[in-house]
């Protein structure tokens, strides 16, 4: 297996590790990998978040490198979100463009050596939650008894099959962006743990490009696509 | 030849695994089929051709998630190990 390389028993390592435990009111808690790589990236949205802030107080009328690039994508998140809100893009616009930056760094974080967050589960389910709670919230005020009469249409034997719509949305995108994530980093795992040491550089470039970049940006695209669909649903 | 019941149900768990992969195939070939469309559209409008890559993007990613259902029930036999 060493022939190539350094001749060291390794093991592909894709697992999330605890680092930390820690009590609170009687219950243990761990701070995992998941944390620490949501926490740098975190930590670098908010870096990005302070340096727009001061590029965009500054701005001249013929842009420079980094107001274009903002520029660019704030006009490529309004006409997402204007194409599929139309008039009520305005409410929803900071929202979707808070979770596309999350989900967009969390899934590149791969390239900079960390474990996605995003491919934890626990992150996935809850940024769907999230998105199931805004829904139904805009379900219930926009509709008001309407949200739960049209369960019942349009016959009441179809009522079990229409919860079940209704709560597939949110498992449905979480699971698709978690799976997604979940087998690159199981695949960038076996090659970096079984593959000789002299293959690790370089060559896992071509697996970085197709599963970091490409999958994470379309999975980003399509969660905040269908999030937007479903909302778009439900104010009427 | 003994073995325990325990490894008898550490057998099945990666026996069911490589079936609930078999979900696999679904994905493939619908994905292959709307790829398809989307080569043959822009061959009659090559000028739409972002416009019909970002759409066809877009449906291919919806449609793999059955595809994905088979894989996280694999990984929960194999790793989770519910009935371990």
């Amino acid at each position: 297996m060493g022939s190539m390389g350094m001749l060291v028993a390794r093991e592909p390592d894709f697992m999330i590790h605890g680092v930390l435990k820690y009590e609170l009111f009687g219950q243990e808690f761990w701070l995992t990998t998941t944390t620490v790589s949501m926490t740098i990236v975190s930590l670098l949205i908010l870096a990005l978040a302070f340096a727009a802030n001061r590029t965009m107080k500054k701005a001249t009328d013929v842009p420079g490198m980094f107001q274009n690039i903002l520029e660019l994508a704030t006009e490529m998140l309004d006409k997402m979100a204007v194409g599929i809100l139309n008039g009520n893009a305005h409410k929803f616009a900071n929202y979707i463009g808070t979770i596309f930056a999350f989900i967009l760094l969390n899934n590149l974080s791969g390239l900079l050596g960390l474990r996605a967050a995003t491919a934890d589960y626990g992150v996935t389910f809850l940024l769907g939650m999230v998105t199931f709670f805004i829904v139904q919230y805009q379900g219930i005020k926009n509709r008001r008894l309407r949200h739960f009469t049209s369960l019942f249409e349009p016959t009441p034997v179809l009522f079990p099959i229409n919860i079940i719509g209704e709560l597939a949305n949110p498992i449905s995108i979480s699971l698709r962006l978690f799976a997604n994530l979940l087998s690159g980093v199981i695949i960038m795992g076996l090659w970096y743990g079984m593959m000789p040491l002299l293959t690790n550089i370089g060559i896992p470039a071509a697996l970085h490009v197709y599963c970091d970049v490409f999958s994470g940006c379309i999975q980003t695209y399509v969660f905040c696509m269908l999030t937007m669909v479903y909302i778009n649903d439900k104010m009427e | 030849m003994n073995f325990s019941g325990q490894d008898f149900i550490y057998g099945c768990s990666a026996i069911g695994a490589g079936l609930a992969m078999i979900a696999g195939i679904g994905p493939g070939v619908g994905q292959g089929i709307a790829a398809g469309y989307g080569a043959s559209a822009v061959g009659r409008n090559p000028g739409a051709k972002s416009d019909i890559t970002s759409t066809m993007l877009l449906g291919q990613a919806v449609a793999e998630t059955t595809g994905l259902y088979g894989l996280v029930v694999a990984i929960i036999l194999m790793f989770v190990k519910p009935f371990g």
